[in-house]
């Protein structure tokens, strides 16, 4: 399996990511630069966070409207695994692969420390490493967390199971403690922690790697599957 | 023709208009009899820069050579953007401190910001990778809601640069103290990692060779930063604020990507150098008179931001976010070429020469001619007078200080509500700590860790100083602050490097100050020496007084280790209960400048401790073997507010605490705060081992699994025990308090 790790300038946590595909994980990645026009070669991308032109509008606001953009879309309508990660999530809401919308945390400061989580879903192909209502320990780091979305949106988030993870204590204020969600199909996960920070126990956590060996599992049997 | 109507030379001279650029009536005579006549008006701007204090060192230049700069591990001393240590396999590290204190004064956030960004560019201009920020801020007391105002600025600028341009805040210190209430301290340093075969210098060697500017364009922001940094500070400052840039941090991601890029795959770059305080001036002049070149730049083809700028102020302007280059004749197509990936603008604007001036033309006109060595090297060197204050003597003429003390436990619980010694979560859960994923020990302990990726190695990095001892003797306090960064490095496992310093200062005219300043550089220096770290660059801020009142004499210290193997890195928390606790050093009751001292009677007085470097050298290095041979559970330095602090912080996190025995007599041994003295943890079965390396260790108690902190005396009658739940509280919610009282 082969993943692609989007850069837009301002992208941060490029390196964080791709490390943590080519280290811990152990499988192939590349970082493919935001002007690229074919994403065809890989069966996964990642959108790393970071500060994707500055976010000076509003986070995600531009990023939405590079090249690669267009074929994250369609990589994504083809039901390959999209994981957008802090800025990577912002810019999933802004393209509209995933509803609602991020507001600055309600302390109005950044916050970076590590979070629990709760495994609300362990039926994506992000989550079936995990048990169900696990707790893990991954670091958040954000200035504009808070995740909102509408009434109707949030009943049919919970009506088709989207709510992956929720913070054990809400650091933003997000709606319904949501950490991150994914789309009605199952495919585009979005979160605001950092599952490529919690890989290596000697940074303080392990418990993100296995998000990543869930995607390599659900690839392997489909692929397995498939021939 | 400029239609702006600037002096001319003899205008400058009659009516003396240099002064208001900071030039003294003989530093102007000086320049006239350097260039054989009078400067007109862009050239009186670049001398007066080049001249200041920030960037001349001319009244400090005599204290700074007292500094040990030189070792086997030096790569790199002062003189460059930052200076160089070797670290082996081919690997160094880069690191350098420096102040934006002025700027932070005035425009808190900017101020911030941009500090960080400056060092940022100082430490990459050397083709290094940066891969971890510190700071070291000082604040008055958080009373008044300016000085609130000035904490939460500063932090979120430092937040908002740092995060945005993904390099994590791994570690800082925070003081507070009624000598910076009108002049806070905003020190931000960067470290570095690079390959020996990429290091880069700002020269522009080789005539003919290309000058290119790259990176944002140039506005009037900043102009006269770096004058206006070495004036005191006073309620006129506030019409100042134009002289404070304002920072980008994702332009400097893309300038430091870019110029890395071109280090690691291009070789046609000769040389950089960043623009920082006095911008293209000081960039162009000192890289010319490092390579014994000059430079000629046609300042039409600079990128501007507005229009109508004149020569003086493209020159002056300390717009952020630029590099100089000099690049080989005829390959400057593929420099362009890696900054168009980039978006940035890159620019030919002139060209290396043989002749040893800076030529600037304009509109078709030469604007400024004058030697580069002159504005580079030959600013006045100033040995001011030096004269002992009449404080040190009444101090050190005084009894020493004992405090009566009624109740151990409330005597803990408010030192631990001290805002120096209480929680800084609330600053830097703010900083991206962990972005880069080598964090190995976050902020919160006695020193940052970050792994150098790929290898079993690792960096410990802190920045430390107590100023109060300085205060009260700027000699022994010199010789601690340098003891306590490298105590603080020891302590997470490693070897100490190097140092750089940024020697914050009062007004260096009055000898009283200037007294404390070379004072504390002999104690600096007599330390660097004994502990072998030499200093390899720093930066100088002086004129930190308001309305004629000084700040206490601040060297602030930024150290940087060495950790062989992850294996061997220690926190200070207590890890398993049946631990021994040891006491490493003796407590001799000492207060002068101690928080508690300052908590009971408002003030500071009498002697700073004492400390014996040879007693220093010989525990760190003892310490240190111990913890390489895997003996040592935890560690910690005994700092502010003596070991009941000490004791507290180590079972902080609630996983364990602790019982404690005291057989000394107990209000000096746990709220004195005499030198050299570290509380470390040892398994049982490491006791035997652990005793004969380390020669100076007491048993003073044990960790047990109950959390909290009991302490008894010999008779074994309780003097204090606390609960977790009633640290934290003081500890956790001191600052968060204080900074949402009204005042």
């Amino acid at each position: 399996m082969k993943f692609a790790v989007i850069v837009f300038p301002g992208s941060n946590c490029d390196t964080d990511m791709y490390h943590a595909v080519k280290d811990e994980l152990g499988a192939e990645v590349e970082y493919v630069w935001h002007d690229a026009t074919n994403l065809n070669q890989f069966d996964g991308i990642l959108l790393p966070g970071g500060f994707s032109y500055g976010d000076y509008l509003r986070s995600g606001a531009i990023a939405q409207f590079s090249n690669v953009m267009t074929e994250v879309v369609k990589t994504a309508n083809e039901g390959k695994p999209v994981l957008g990660v802090c800025n990577g999530f912002q810019i999933l809401l802004e393209t509209g692969l995933l509803p609602g919308a991020m507001r600055r945390n309600e302390s109005l400061k950044f916050i970076c420390q590590p979070e629990e989580l709760v495994v609300e879903n362990t039926s994506t192909i992000f989550t079936t490493q995990y048990e169900k209502g696990e707790v893990i320990s991954v670091p958040v780091a954000h200035g504009e967390g808070n995740y909102y979305c509408d009434q109707n949106t949030l009943q049919q988030l919970k009506a088709n199971n989207q709510i992956v993870f929720t913070y054990k204590n809400n650091p933003n204020g997000s709606v319904e403690n949501i950490a991150g969600i994914t789309n009605e199909e199952g495919n585009v996960l979005g979160m605001m922690p950092h599952p490529e920070r919690a890989v290596d126990e000697l940074l303080g956590s392990k418990d993100g790697l296995k998000l990543f060996q869930s995607i390599v599992k659900s690839w392997r049997e489909r692929y397995v599957a498939a021939t | 023709m400029s239609l702006q109507h600037e002096p001319t030379s003899s205008q400058i001279k009659e009516q003396k208009l240099y002064r208001e650029m900071g030039l003294s009536d003989s530093e102007f005579e000086l320049v006239e009899k350097i260039i054989g006549r009078s400067p007109n008006w862009t050239e009186t701007g670049l001398f007066s820069v080049m001249w200041s204090e920030h960037c001349s060192y001319k009244n400090s230049k005599p204290v700074l050579s007292k500094f040990p700069t030189k070792g086997e591990r030096v790569l790199q001393g002062p003189g460059e953007g930052a200076g160089i240590v070797d670290i082996g396999d081919g690997q160094a590290v880069v690191f350098k401190i420096e102040s934006h204190n002025h700027p932070s004064a005035i425009e808190p956030y900017q101020g911030a910001a941009t500090g960080v960004g400056g060092i940022i560019r100082d430490v990459f201009s050397m083709g290094a990778r940066p891969i971890a920020m510190l700071n070291s801020l000082r604040f008055g007391e958080l009373e008044s809601p300016r000085v609130k105002y000035l904490f939460e600025q500063v932090v979120a600028g430092i937040a908002g640069y740092g995060n945005c341009i993904g390099i994590p805040t791994v570690g800082g210190e925070v003081q507070f103290d009624p000598s910076y209430e009108g002049n806070p301290l905003v020190n931000a340093m960067c470290v570095g990692l690079i390959d020996h075969k990429d290091i880069k210098k700002g020269q522009a060697k080789g005539a003919g060779n290309s000058v290119m500017y790259v990176g944002a364009k140039t506005g009037r922001d900043g102009i006269h930063g770096a004058t206006f940094a070495s004036e005191e500070l006073s309620e006129a400052s506030e019409e100042k604020r134009p002289a404070v840039q304002v920072g980008d941090p994702f332009m400097e991601k893309l300038v430091m990507e870019a110029c890395l890029e071109l280090i690691h795959n291009c070789d046609a770059l000769v040389g950089i150098q960043d623009m920082g305080a006095a911008g293209l001036t000081s960039s162009s002049a000192e890289m010319a008179s490092k390579a014994g070149m000059g430079i000629e730049m046609n300042l039409d083809l600079i990128p501007q931001r507005e229009t109508g700028m004149t020569a003086y102020e493209m020159m002056l302007s300390e717009s952020q976010e630029r590099m100089l280059l000099v690049v080989e004749l005829g390959r400057e197509h593929e420099v362009e070429k890696i900054f168009a990936k980039w978006d940035l603008d890159c620019v030919t604007v002139g060209t290396v020469i043989e002749e040893q001036v800076l030529r600037l033309t304009h509109q078709g006109e030469i604007v400024a001619d004058v030697p580069v060595d002159a504005l580079a090297e030959d600013a006045p060197v100033y040995h001011k007078p030096s004269k002992e204050p009449a404080y040190y003597g009444e101090f050190q003429a005084q009894a020493d200080y004992f405090p009566e003390i009624t109740s151990f436990k409330s005597t803990l619980l408010s030192l631990l509500k001290q805002p120096t010694i209480a929680s800084k979560e609330w600053v830097y859960n703010q900083y991206d700590y962990m972005v880069r994923t080598n964090t190995v020990v976050a902020p919160g302990s006695d020193a940052a860790v970050v792994r150098i990726r790929g290898t079993k190695k690792a960096l410990a990095m802190t920045t430390d100083c107590n100023s109060r001892y300085l205060y009260l003797d700027p000699e022994v306090g010199g010789m601690i602050a340098v003891a306590e960064a490298a105590r603080n490095l020891v302590c997470s496992g490693a070897q100490p490097l190097a140092v750089t310093d940024c020697l914050n200062y009062g007004n260096p005219e009055k000898p009283e100050i200037f007294w404390q300043l070379e004072k504390s550089a002999d104690g600096m220096s007599a330390a660097c020496n004994k502990l072998a770290t030499p200093v390899i660059g720093g930066n100088v801020s002086l004129y930190n007084e308001t309305n004629g009142v000084a700040v206490y004499p601040t060297p602030v210290i930024g150290m940087v280790g060495l950790i062989e193997d992850t294996k061997h890195i220690v926190t200070q928390s207590f890890k398993e209960a049946g631990d021994i606790i040891y006491v490493i050093g003796e407590s001799k009751a000492e207060f002068g400048g101690s928080e508690l001292q300052k908590m009971k009677e408002g003030r500071i007085f009498g002697k700073a401790p004492h400390i014996d470097l040879e007693v220093e050298e010989t525990r760190q290095r003892e310490l240190l073997a111990a913890i390489q041979k895997g003996l040592i559970q935890s560690a910690h330095d005994v700092a502010e507010g003596g070991l009941s602090v000490a004791l507290a912080e180590s079972v902080m996190d609630g996983k364990v605490g602790a019982s404690v025995t005291l057989t000394d007599e107990p209000i000096g041994s746990l709220f004195g705060e005499s030198q050299s003295r570290f509380l470390v943890t040892v398994k049982p079965e490491h006791q035997d081992e652990f005793q004969q390396l380390v020669k100076d260790a007491k048993i003073i108690g044990f960790v047990r699994s109950e959390s909290g902190l009991a302490i008894d005396n010999e008779q074994g009658e309780e003097l204090l025990s606390c609960t977790l739940q009633e640290m934290q509280d003081a500890w956790k919610g001191a600052i968060p308090c204080l900074l949402t009282s009204k005042a």
